[in-house]
This record gives C-alpha cells, structure tokens and sequence, in this order.
C-alpha cells in the first residue's frame, strides 16, 4: 500500500528544492551556491524511489490506488477538488518523470558549473566586469570560460541556483500534472509546467532571442490552453446531467464514465478542446513553431522539456482523458489526423537544418505526431509506450548535443566533425540513441514505432492514411538521424566555435574556445545509464516473449490493455524504410557519393521551403501578429479610444468650458482652491438636500 | 472598531498637518497609521464570523434624525475582504512613498484622508452616508493628482474629477427619488431596510434609478465606453496614488454595482444583464488590444485595468441567469475579482513605479535587461504580470476561472470571448517583461540600484495575499459567499 502522503510528496519534494534553492541557496550568495545542485538531486532521488514505490504498489493493487479528493474551495454548485490520481498510467509517468529529471540533474551539476580546471578566478573577474559593457572582450580565453552555455555578467553565483530552483519547479509541475485527480488541479499543473519552461527557455534572459523564444513558447502554448480552458467551461455547463449521476463534473474518474452521458456530439466538443490544449503543449501542427526556437534555454532543459516533461503532457493528457475520447470517432479521427501529418510535416523540415537541437527539435515533433496518431486510431498504450521509450533515446540525443557543445562552443554541425576520435563516448552513446530514434531493431525506438505503424494499418480508412504518413516520416527520421551523426561525429573537424567569426557569436559565449575532450564523468555517466535504456526499454518493458523477471507484454498488461501482435511484414517493411533512410544519409554525408550541396541546388525550392519552415514563422509572426493585429486591429482600436471615445469626452468638456467663459476668473490655478471648492460642493448638496427635503 | 478604522487615518491626517514639519515625522506617522489600520482590518477579517449571514460589527447612530439619515456602519462577506484590501492597498501606498519630499506633509495627510474616504465607501450602510464619502475621495484624489502628479496632471485630475462628478449627479438623483418614492414616514435611506422593500413602483421607473446608480458605479469600475479617464489619472498620478487609484477606488465601482445595483434591483439587474455583459466584454477585448498598442508602462497597466475589470462587469452579468444556469459562481468571481485585481494591479503600479523613480522614464522603447540590475523590483514585476495573465497558483487565476464558469452557462461564446482576454493579457505582459526587464541593457541603465528594505516590503505585502489567495482560496471565497448568498437569493 502507497500512502496518500507518499504521493504528495513525490510533488512536494522537487517543489521543496525549488524553495530552498530560491529562498535559502540564492539569497546566501557564492558560498552556498554549488549547494543548489546537489540539494535538486538529492530532492529527485528520493522522489525516483517513491515513484518505483508507487509502481510496485499499483502493480499488486492490480490497477488503481484511489483516494478520496479533497475539497479546495466550493461555490455554490461548484465543488473544486483536489486529490492523487495513481493509476498505473500514472505510476508509468511518474517513472519516466523523475528518472529522466534525476538524470538531466545530475549531467546538469557538471553542465552548468564552471570547471576549477579552467581557473578559479573566473567569477571573481566577471564580478569586477559586472556592468561594463565587454561583450566582444575575448579576455581570458582559458581563465574566463565558463563551461556551459555562459553565465550572467552580473550575478555569477546567482545563475546557478536559479537554475536548479527552476528545475525543480519543473518538475513538480510535471509530477501535479500526472497525479492530478481532478481536471482542473491538472490544469493548474499544466500552466505551472508552461510557466516553469518560459522561465528556463528565458534562462540566459540578457540575450534577445531567448527572451523572444521564452514568451513565443508561453504565448503559443496558451493558445492551446484557450481551447483546454473552453473545454472545461462545457464541460460546466453540462454539470447538470453529471451531477444527477452523482459524478463531480471534474473529477477525472467521474468523466471517465461521463461519455454515455454526454453523448458523442458533447464528448466531441470537450476532445477537441482538450486537444487543442494537447496540441500547443506537445508542439503538434499548427502550433508547433515555439519548439525549435526552445532551444535557447541550458541544453539539459531541452533535454528535459523533449523527453519527459511539457511536450509529454500533452500527449499524457490525450491518453488520461481517453475513456472519455473514445466516444467521438470525429475527435478520434481528427487527433489522428493532426499525429500523422505533424510527424511528416516536421521531419520534412529536420532534412535541412544545421542546428543540432533543432534537429532534434524537429525529431520531436515528428515523434510526439507519432504520439498523438497512436491514441487517434485508439491505441492510447502504445502511444503511451512510445512516450516512454521516446523519452530515453531524446533524453540521451540532448545530453549528447550539450556535451558535444561542451567541447566545440556552437550547435552547427557545419563547424563539427570527427569528434568521434575526441569524444569516444559521448559518440557511443549519441548513436546508440540515433539508432534508437530511427526505429531499428532490437532498439527501444523500433518496437513502440512499430506498435504504431501496425495499430494505423489496421485501422479504418483514415488509419491507412496516417500509416502512409507514418512510414514517410519513418524514412526522414532515419535519414537526418544518421545524417547528424556523420556531420558531427565522423569526417574532418571544422573548426567549432573558432570558425565562428566574432561578430557572428553570441556575446557572452564570444570568448569561447574550442577546447575538444570528452566531457566530465557527471555528465557522460547520465549518457550511458540512458544509453542503456535506449537499447533495452522497448525490449524489456513489452517483450514479446517472457524474460524471467519481466512477464511479456508487461508494459500493454500493466496498463490494461491486450498485448499487442507482432506484424511481421510491417516489421520488415518500416525496418527496410528506415535503412533505406540511413543509406541515403551514409551516401550523402559519409561517402559523399551523392552531393548534398548539389542535391540542394537541384531541388532549391523545396530546399528553401523546407529551410524557411513552410514560411509558418513568417505567417504568425510577420503577417497575423504584426501586419493584421498590431497594426491593424490593435492600432485601430487605440485609434477609436483617443479620437471616438475620448474625443467625444474631451469635446463635452470644450463646449462646458466655452460656455462658462464666465466662470474663467475662478480658475486661478490654485489647486487648493478648487479643493476647497469641491469640499464647499459637497455641504451645498447636502444643505439643499436638508433644505430641499421639507421633512 | 468600525468607526476607528474608518476615521484613525482622518486622524492620523492632522496629526501629520500639526507635527509634520519635518518630513520624516510625516512619513513615521503615516507609517504607524497604515500599519494600525492593516492591523485592525486583518483584526477585523479573522474575527468575522464565516457562518453568520447578515452584518456584524454594526454601528448606528441617528445623524440627521429629521431625515431618517443615520450613521450606520456594519460588514458582511461582501465588503469585509474589501475593507482588509483598503488596508493593505494603504500600507502599500504609504511605503512606497517614503522618498516623496515635496510638501510631504500635506502629501501623508492627504493620502491618509484618501484611505479614511474609500473605508467609508466600502463600510456605509446609509445611502447618504455612503455619497458623503463617495464624494470626499474626490477631493484628496484631486488634489494628490494635480500636484505630485507627472506630465498632464492638472488635465487628468480634472478630467477624473468630472468624470465622477458627471457620475455622482446621477447617483444622487438616483438617491433622492429612492427617498420619496415613499411616503414620509416609510422614506429611508438605509441600504439594508431598502434591500428588503418592493422597489418596482418609483417616482419614476425604477429602471431610471437604477440607471443612475449604474452610471456612477461604470464611470468609477470602469466600464467601457466610459472608461477614458483612467489611463490619464493613472499615467499622471503620483505612484502611490495609482497604487490606491487602481487597487481600491475602481472597487468601489465593483462594489457599489454589486451591493446597490444589484442587492437593491433584482429585477432590473436581470434585464440589464445582458448588455452589462456585451459591454463588459467589449471592454475585456478592447482594453487588451490598446494595451498591445502602449508605449508608457504606466498607461499599459491602467488600459489593462479596463481590461480586467471587464470581468467583473461580466461575472455581474450572470445574474441575469434564470433556473439552473442561476448560481453564486459568476458573482463571486466578479468579487473576487476586486479583491484580487486591487493587490494584482497595485504591484504592477508599485513595480512600475519603482523604475521609474530610478529611471525617470516609463518609456518601454527606452528599457531593456533591467532585469539584470533591478532583480528584485523584476521579480514584483513578473510575480504582479503572470498573476495579472491568470496564472493558476496566483488568486487572477480563481477570480478569472470562477468568472469563466459562472458565465459560460449564461452567455457562451460572449464568455468564450472574453476567455480569450488570458491569451491576450500573456501577450502584453510577456511582451512589456521582454523589452523591460529581458534582453541586451542599455549602458545608461547600469547604475541603477534595486529595491530598497522599504521598497521589498510594498511589494510583500501584496504578494502575500496573491500568492495565499491563489493558493488557499478558501480565504475569501467562504467569506465572500455569506455576504452574496442573501443578494443571489433575491434573483431567478
């Protein structure tokens, strides 16, 4: 038995770390500061037992471990409550939370700190710079460097805990999400997450584009949330026919059995709206464009926000809320849909990119579509198993970026190269990850891809489309896969950030040097523990046959659902796609058989279109936002208010004042005076009301 | 109790007029007033009883007994949590005033008169009574305006002057035909007495006088289209006097809609509910496309004012309701509403107010990475601007939510509407945080130099109840209830 307790404070421990860090660690300065690391882990590590606790004990409780919600506040007919929700879906996120989290932590200690190696005076220099503006001073290459993606001029020892507080308000945010009982303690939870991702997409807040992509990420996603909002409004107004049924219109057990109730035309009302909140959160077409640009933030936060946390609770929401989806096949259809052309669509634009994360950004994306397309063609465990599998190999693939970046100081792979012979590990595990993410066997990536291609094909006609779709998207994921690794890891080395010319770098990374070395043990020991995973969780988790300690099909059985079937000829055929892609990207940039330069040239339209990214950036940002809304709808509006309707104010005041010319001696300026005039005013009215009333 | 709290700052006033010839012992009065004041208001909160309806804590004493015009104090969970919100708003203002030295005796005593006034507002039970202090703010807001203001002071005082005046000529109206509408012996002016009467045949029909009522508490909330004296008051007055002009005077709108408008009127409440509603929500969208559109930090925090005040026009909406669809929801958002806009709105002012006391601009073209050298004032000023978008965890977000769902049932898609306003508003926030306190700082803004001891603790002392409000809502919501329960049952 888990206690109540226990779950709380799988949320209340990562909040506490966030709390001591901001209130206690920060405001103590540099001597506690490198205390902010460790008080985040040890927060994290104990939450990881409590959550393989909450595993073992909803697996001998044989599903869910209910208790009773709590009542936050009530008005009227309006009961808000609160509570934990562990059912093995959850038990399943808790897991792939605080694992992933824990292990972004720790690679983050080395991550984010200034080795001693490179000189112990590196802050204390930047204390006496504080203010003076030295951007471009390529002072002390190697006293000066701070490792990591830089630090605040200002506040070096604040930067640090900051961060860790931050990481821990992630992820409680993220863990409330999961344990939510009740739809709108989900949704509170939900913004947190948003919240908590602007904060550290904002990190390096002194530099434009990462306040630009912090707010972008904000704003976008609540777009989004303006349909989970809506949802929630209709689902109110239909609390009469719940609460008749004695069901709390949000709690998210009493909706699971609200569809026979509602109806499918309500029910479907309700899916999209949720979806639509899914649909900014996990960075599906249309509203996918702040996650390429969330690259901004620390490298472990990408890792955090592509594998386990914010873009996952998009998707843990569609599968939460599915007893309740699998009402409206129009909803179900359309989430399919949505997963099957974003996971094509963004893998188009991953062919082209030069940006490691983006690449990644864009694999995100794709396999997030892959997601969301499990759970339209009614397959919510596998999309599930995906999830948990996708979580691994990206966790892994960011990790491995930010320690590549460790060495060379820039994200462009046309400045990396053969840093295989440098960073032996760090390839090992990148690749392993690769692998993993192209979906080829035995590794994690191949078994729940194929769970997906095998649930689409045996769908109705819309499932067909989106296996198309899928298989696409399978063939360009394996391709810029390999693709990445060719261009960073193998060939000649190019230059890394020396080759950056100076007015080209950021300013507080300009005097960076390359420096190659395989990185510290902190962060390529997170690697390899996920490297492992990368290869072993598809197999281990669902495996097809018994292992001894793991029964087969563990994962689908855990979460109720029948095992699902190997297909052979699917099998074959997605693994064949995905080599086809891997081919093609060892001709191109390996062997250099076929030219990339002269493959671009000859399809230059498609080439820009794709490096444009479908010109969307352009379309929101260009056209809606500046051109119809600022200029226009906002402009006229500020318009209408001076000239309409103050105008009209104003004009009223011209004609008093033109006509009481007379009263033009009062007005001597003393303000006093018309004090004591209103004063004076107001025992006039009262005087004439005593007169005037007669009694 | 009641009478103390309403009339210790009064007091305090001339206490500052006689000893404060220095401005520190101006100031060290104030101080010692507000904080008396935030502890007899906390005082008087915790000991309101939850469970009770009707009003404790009553006072009464004939005034001018010839006309049945009483001095009659009391408070219900309507204007409870609104008198402890005067006195933090109080506190609040006083701190963050502490540098004025220009006639700073006059400037203490004033503000403190100020607050004296908008107590008796909330805490009047006679309709006199109740116009009497209606009217006495105008005059330190005038004054507090037109001579430690900035820019078009003289302008904007009189603008906001006239403004209220134009509404407080048809309040009393409203007031005196309410008067002899019956006859003598039966006239009154009691609120309470009022609320229990038959109030459908008037000396002229009632939906006159309850249009005169609603003109004066619109001009004061505001509501759109009368709301073009705020951005002018706001931007020109001095920063404690945004602090209290947007934190507690535009409640006094919210409130006297929801105590006389709609605790007297039923009936034409309901009539009216729906174009309140459109209005309202008018005001929520159009308000936050004008704020898109500011360039002085100051005018964009009052335009968002007139945006999130448009919810509590459109929570009042829902009692227009009828069977199931009639419930407490709306109308508690809308009173929460007040409550927590009045300390949202009153830390963006404090923070904005604090820069620009250093930087001598409000010009958000001119700003850039304060963030970097003002940390602390940037944290009130995010704290204040997700609470301002409804982030959840803050009380924007209870009040907003509570409002959504108290209306959508009513309205559908007017709400649905004006729910887009928490998408605009994380538009405008973000964006003023981006070019304020985010990005590359310009060299002229680097000797800027942070909050003060005194500075932290005004913007603390609207935090907390932010961030407890949001947290355990219980707080008010339980409050707020007894005191709405009595005016809802009258309606449906």
């Amino acid at each position: 038995m888990f206690s109540e307790w226990a779950a709380w404070a799988i949320i209340a421990l990562p909040l506490a770390a966030f709390a001591i860090n901001a209130f206690i660690v920060r405001p103590l300065g540099a001597p506690a500061a490198r205390l902010a690391g460790y008080v985040t882990v040890t927060a994290l590590a104990v939450t990881l037992v409590l959550s393989v606790l909450a595993l073992m004990a909803v697996q001998d409780a044989h599903g869910t471990a209910g208790y009773e919600p709590h009542l936050w506040f009530a008005v009227g007919p309006f009961d808000m409550t609160i509570g934990i929700f562990l059912d093995p879906l959850t038990a399943i996120m808790l897991i792939v939370v605080s694992s992933i989290s824990l292990l972004v932590q720790v690679y983050s200690l080395g991550y984010m700190r200034r080795e001693p190696a490179h000189g112990g005076h590196a802050a204390e220099e930047r204390a006496v710079h504080a203010g003076a503006a030295h951007a471009h001073d390529a002072h002390g290459h190697g006293g000066d460097a701070p490792v990591g993606d830089g630090v605040s001029r200002e506040h070096p020892y604040a930067d640090y805990p900051r961060y860790f507080a931050y990481m821990g308000l992630f992820t409680a945010s993220m863990l409330g999400l999961v344990l939510s009982s009740n739809l709108i303690q989900l949704f509170i939870f939900w913004e947190l997450v948003g919240l908590s991702s602007y904060l550290l997409i904002g990190f390096y807040h002194w530099r434009p584009s990462a306040a630009a992509a912090a707010k972008k990420a904000f704003i976008v996603t609540r777009i989004g949330d303006f349909g989970f909002l809506l949802a929630l409004l209709y689902i109110f107004s239909h609390r009469a026919e719940l609460m008749a049924a004695g069901l709390n219109p949000f709690d998210i057990r009493d909706l699971h059995q609200a569809a026979p109730l509602l109806g499918p035309g309500v029910v479907t009302w309700i899916a999209l709206g949720l979806f639509a909140g899914a649909v900014g959160k996990s960075a599906q077409f249309p509203l996918h464009t702040w996650l390429p640009d969330a690259m901004e933030g620390p490298t472990p936060v990408s890792s955090l926000i592509h594998a386990a946390t914010m873009v996952a609770a998009g998707v843990f929401l569609m599968a939460r809320m599915f007893p309740l989806f699998e009402e409206s096949a129009t909803a179900l259809n359309l989430i399919a849909l949505t997963g099957g052309f974003t996971a094509l669509f963004a893998t188009s634009m991953g062919l082209v990119v030069h940006d490691i994360k983006r690449v990644l950004a864009f694999s995100t994306v794709s396999q997030l579509g892959y997601m969301m397309l499990a759970v339209g063609v009614g397959a919510p465990v596998i999309a599930m198993f995906h999830l948990f599998n996708h979580a691994f190999f990206k966790c892994l693939l960011f990790l491995g970026s930010g320690s590549v970046h460790h060495s060379v100081h820039t994200f462009d792979m046309r400045k990396m190269g053969g840093l295989k012979r440098w960073m032996p590990v760090t390839y090992v595990t990148v690749l392993i990850g690769a692998i993993s993410l192209a979906g080829i066997f035995p590794l994690a990536g191949f078994w729940s891809k194929d769970e997906i291609l095998v649930a689409a094909w045996e769908g109705d006609t819309v499932g067909r489309l989106v296996f198309l779709f899928g298989i696409g998207a399978a063939f360009m994921t394996a391709f810029y896969s390999f693709r990445m690794i060719y261009l960073t890891f193998h060939g000649e080395f190019r230059g890394g950030i020396d080759a950056v010319p100076m007015a080209e770098r950021i300013p507080d990374e300009a005097h960076h040097a390359v420096h190659r070395h395989e990185s510290p043990r902190v962060m390529t020991t997170p690697m390899v523990v996920l490297a492992g995973a990368a290869v072993l969780s598809g197999i281990v988790a669902n495996a097809p046959f018994d292992l001894g300690i793991v029964p087969a099909h563990w994962f689908a059985h855990f979460l109720e659902e029948e095992a699902p079937h190997f297909n052979w000829p699917i099998a074959i055929v997605s693994t064949l796609v995905a080599l086809g892609g891997i081919g093609l990207a060892t001709l191109m940039y390996r062997t250099n058989a076929i030219s990339a330069e002269g493959m671009a040239l000859t399809l230059k339209p498609f080439h820009v279109l794709l490096s444009r990214r479908y010109y969307m950036d352009e379309l929101y940002e260009g056209l809606i936002v500046r051109r119809v809304l600022y200029r226009g709808v906002f402009q006229a509006a500020d318009w209408i208010d001076r000239h309409i309707v103050d105008g009209t104010v104003d004009l009223a005041g011209w004609l008093g004042r033109n006509t009481g010319r007379a009263m033009a001696q009062v007005q001597t300026g003393q303000v006093q005076l018309y004090g004591v005039g209103i004063a004076l005013g107001v025992v006039v009215i009262l005087l004439v009301l005593l007169t005037q009333g007669g009694g | 109790m009641l009478t103390t709290i309403v009339f210790l700052p009064i007091a305090a006033a001339i206490l500052v007029l006689i000893a404060g010839r220095d401005a520190r012992v101006a100031r060290a009065i104030a101080v010692i007033a507000v904080i008396a004041e935030l502890a007899l208001t906390g005082i008087l909160f915790a000991s309101f009883d939850r469970q009770a309806a009707g009003f404790q804590f009553v006072e009464r004493a004939p005034w001018i007994p010839a006309f049945d015009i009483n001095y009659h104090l009391g408070v219900d969970g309507l204007n409870a949590p609104l008198v402890l919100l005067n006195g933090i708003l109080g506190v609040a203002a006083v701190l963050v005033s502490w540098r004025i030295t220009h006639r700073a005796r006059e400037y203490f005593a004033w503000l403190l008169v100020l607050q004296s006034a908008v107590f008796g507002v909330f805490v009047s039970l006679d309709l006199i009574l109740f116009f009497v202090f209606w009217e006495l703010e105008l005059i330190p807001m005038f004054l507090l305006i037109s001579i430690w203001g900035t820019g078009r002071r003289e302008y904007s005082a009189m603008k906001f002057l006239l403004y209220t005046l134009f509404g407080s000529a048809f309040m009393f109206a409203a007031i005196i035909v309410l008067y002899f509408s019956f006859p003598a012996g039966e006239r009154t002016f009691d609120i309470t007495a009022l609320a229990s009467r038959d109030l459908s045949a008037l000396l002229i029909p009632t939906a006159l006088v309850f249009g005169g009522f609603l003109v004066a508490f619109a001009v004061k909330l505001p509501l759109f289209p009368v709301h073009t004296w705020l951005p002018d008051a706001h931007t020109d007055a001095p920063t404690a006097v945004s602090v209290m002009l947007a934190g507690v005077l535009l409640k006094m709108g919210g409130y006297g809609l929801i105590r006389i408008n709609a605790g007297l009127f039923p009936n034409e409440m309901a009539r009216f509910a729906l174009p309140i509603a459109v209005l309202a929500v008018i005001g929520v969208l159009y308000g936050a496309f004008i704020v898109m559109r500011q360039s002085d930090l100051k005018r964009m925090v009052a335009y968002s004012s007139v945006s999130h005040m448009g919810y509590v026009g459109l929570g009042l909406a829902s009692l227009g309701a009828s069977g199931a669809a009639l419930t407490p929801v709306g109308l508690q958002g809308a009173a929460l509403q007040l409550f927590t806009h009045g300390t949202i709105t009153g830390l963006l002012f404090v923070a904005v107010g604090l820069i620009y006391e250093r930087a001598h601009t409000r010009h958000i073209p001119d700003m850039g990475g304060l963030m970097g050298r003002v940390p602390l004032i940037g944290i009130g000023f995010m704290l204040a601007g997700l609470a301002s978008l409804g982030l959840p965890s803050t009380s924007g977000f209870i009040a907003e939510i509570l409002v959504f769902l108290g209306t959508f049932p009513v309205f559908g898609w007017i709400t649905g509407a004006a729910a887009f306003g928490v998408v605009l508003a994380a538009g405008y926030i973000l964006w003023a945080a981006q070019r304020t306190l985010f990005g590359p700082r310009p060299a002229r803004w680097d000797h800027l130099r942070d909050a003060s001891a005194v500075d932290v603790a005004a913007m603390a002392v609207l935090i907390v109840p932010i961030l407890a409000v949001g947290l355990y809502p219980r707080l008010l919501t339980d409050v707020f209830s007894v005191g709405l329960v009595p005016i809802i049952s009258r309606f449906g």
